[in-house]
């Protein structure tokens, strides 16, 4: 430091190990204005908005939001962010009526017939499954064997309407198998794996086969009892396909030989299935929803009539 | 007479440290304390009860594993919070939070309504193993909790230390009976701090929340706990605008 600046300006006075000091220079006005300018704002602030404590309550400001609440009554209070979000909620449904009251109003077989409508329905659809659906039935529906059912093809537990996935939707589905290795002997599990197997033609052998048939069509199993005489399961209670190459549960097409496909259905079998819990969105999610995501879903490969 | 100097504070630490700590606390103080006599801070709301032993050692859990760094509880009023978690969190549901586990970080999603959106196969899935439910999830993995059998020895402990600080479980008949007053017998029977071993094996049984059966796993406490966040209060029986009064 060879060029010191000349002591014009003030110091603070203090005096640290012997020659530290410290300038004393005075704010520059740009700064000392817009600080004034803050300190200006803040009691506007306090007239407006809610600000200070009284007592058991607070000033609550001279500002006011009006909204409409669900009982359709029209409310008025002091400003604060849950009245503000009444009125967002109300200008964003406002802004939105005219399509969702367009889908609760259009029948299902019209909707299809509405390219306006069908766009509106793939887009926000998308939205809504993608928040609430995807993390099970992955982002495309196709879910997941072992957990998750399909939704993109035409194999339906519960069925594959409109009505029937609106169903699904709203009301949430458990579906329910016993467990069998209690019931039956290791044998009688392994003849009706290999007549399951031979149902959607996998390799199995023929004598066992013969003995699962009577076992799933006999009373000590009773499989028919939910699985139906052929093998297709019931809609009513969800008992699945098994006569189709489409598996939920028993990973067959991930196995590479028969024996470990025929163990995996084995095990579905033996051990049961209660794992299938698809939740009620009706206290989630809005009616007009549910409808708008029946018909997404239906669109996304699948749907019947 | 008596002249001030800035000397003594910059030149004393200890002074320094008082005089910051004094200043401080005004501060907080002006903006904490009148929430503590303003009547309307925690909404009137029925519903609201202390966790259940398992639930509570959930919780424990969900501190332990750190899981607040990444997920907040805390919907705010906003739009697309509303559109995307549901109704927005309310001060009433975490009175019970020792302490509250709002967070103020969002790497993965808010959890404050997470409750009843999924099944507990997937909780179970998702947290041995969140890329195999969520495919670009960047959740860290957390499969030791399915195997590590859950320790409630300390359970009784844990819930008289809750007491302590105001959350009303019970030890006397006396305090049980005002359970029973406030929240109905079956929920005043799972308070009962005599009773909480009892009753958090029970909860794991019958609710069999990692699908396993044969032991009461940290994963049954956790999948517990996250199965009840936001579930207490059924908005259904309130006008959408119900809570815009306590504001
Ligand atoms: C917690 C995971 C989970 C979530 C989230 C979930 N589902 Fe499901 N869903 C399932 C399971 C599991 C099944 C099969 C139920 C069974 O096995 O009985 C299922 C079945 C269905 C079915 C019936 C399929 C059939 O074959 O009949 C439909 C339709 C469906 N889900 C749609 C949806 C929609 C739309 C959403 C989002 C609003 C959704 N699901 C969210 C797990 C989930
Ligand atoms: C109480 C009714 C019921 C009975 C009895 C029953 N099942 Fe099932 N089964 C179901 C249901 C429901 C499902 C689908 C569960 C789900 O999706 O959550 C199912 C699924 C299956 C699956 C898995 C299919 C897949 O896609 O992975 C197999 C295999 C099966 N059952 C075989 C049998 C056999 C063999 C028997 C007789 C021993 C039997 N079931 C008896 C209701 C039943
Ligand atoms: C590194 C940050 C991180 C940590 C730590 C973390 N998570 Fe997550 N979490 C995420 C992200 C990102 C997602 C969204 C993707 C997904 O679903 O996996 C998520 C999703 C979730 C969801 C699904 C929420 C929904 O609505 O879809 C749950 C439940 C969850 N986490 C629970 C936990 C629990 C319990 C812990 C502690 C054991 C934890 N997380 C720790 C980042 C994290």
């Amino acid at each position: 430091m060879s060029q010191q600046k000349p002591q014009t300006v003030q110091t603070t006075g203090h005096v640290w190990d012997e020659d530290l000091q410290e300038y004393n220079n005075p704010l520059p006005s740009w700064w000392l204005i817009g600080f004034y300018v803050t300190v200006l704002m803040s009691l506007i602030y306090w007239m407006i908005y809610p600000a200070w404590p009284v007592g058991k309550h607070f000033t609550t400001g001279f500002s006011t939001v009006t909204y409409i609440n669900d009982k359709g009554a029209e409310k008025s209070s002091h400003w604060n962010t849950r009245a503000q979000l009444m009125k967002d909620m109300n200008e964003a449904a406002l802004a939105q009526k005219p399509y969702f009251d367009k889908v609760t109003a259009t029948p299902f077989e019209q909707i299809a017939k509405d390219p306006e409508l069908t766009s509106f329905i793939n887009s926000a659809g998308k939205a809504i499954f993608s928040d609430n659906c995807a993390p099970c039935h992955q982002s495309g529906g196709q879910g997941k064997v072992g957990h998750f059912a399909n939704l993109t093809d035409d194999d339906w537990l519960y069925g594959g309407t409109h009505e029937k996935i609106q169903e699904s939707i709203a009301k949430g589905r458990h579906g329910y198998m016993p467990a069998f290795k209690e019931v039956l002997n290791k044998e009688q599990l392994d003849n009706l794996a290999h007549y399951v197997a031979s149902l959607s033609g996998e390799k199995a052998d023929a004598a066992k086969v013969k003995a699962g048939d009577a076992l799933f069509h006999g009373d000590a199993a009773a499989c028919y009892y939910c699985h139906d005489n052929s093998g297709k399961g019931r809609q009513a209670m969800g008992s699945a396909n098994l006569t189709d190459k489409i598996w939920l549960w028993a990973d067959v097409p991930g196995q590479d030989s028969d024996e470990k496909k025929i163990e995996a259905i084995r095990l579905v079998i033996a051990n049961g299935l209660t794992r299938g819990v698809m939740p009620a969105w009706e206290t989630r999610l809005n009616p007009e929803q549910i409808k708008l995501l029946s018909v997404y879903v239906h669109g996304l490969g699948g749907g019947t009539k | 007479m008596f002249n001030f100097k800035h000397e003594w504070i910059e030149k004393n630490v200890g002074l320094m440290l008082i005089a910051t700590m004094i200043a401080i606390s005004i501060g907080g103080l002006v903006e904490i304390a009148p929430l503590f006599f303003i009547k309307e801070t925690v909404e009137k709301v029925d519903g609201v009860r202390p966790y259940t032993p398992l639930e509570s050692r959930g919780r424990d859990i969900y501190v332990r594993e750190g899981c607040y760094l990444c997920h907040s509880q805390m919907i705010r009023p906003f739009r697309d919070e509303a559109l995307r978690y549901g109704h927005y969190s309310l001060a009433a549901e975490s009175k019970y939070d020792h302490p509250f586990q709002w967070g103020s970080k969002r790497t993965g999603p808010d959890l404050a309504r997470v409750g009843n959106k999924y099944s507990n196969d997937w909780h179970v899935q998702h947290l041995i193993d969140p890329k195999s439910m969520v495919p670009p999830s960047v959740m860290p993995r957390y499969p030791w909790l399915q195997t590590t059998a859950l320790d409630y020895s300390d359970i009784a402990e844990r819930l008289k230390a809750l007491r302590q600080v105001g959350v009303p479980y019970s030890l006397t008949q006396g305090e049980y009976d005002r359970n029973v007053k406030d929240f109905g017998a079956d929920v005043a029977a799972t308070l009962h701090i005599p009773d909480a071993q009892k009753n958090l094996i029970a909860q794991a049984q019958s609710g069999n929340f990692d699908g396993d059966r044969s032991n009461v796993s940290e994963m049954d406490a956790l999948v517990a706990y996250l199965q009840v966040l936001g579930t207490m209060v059924d908005f259904s029986k309130y006008d959408n605008d119900e809570f815009v009064k306590f504001r």
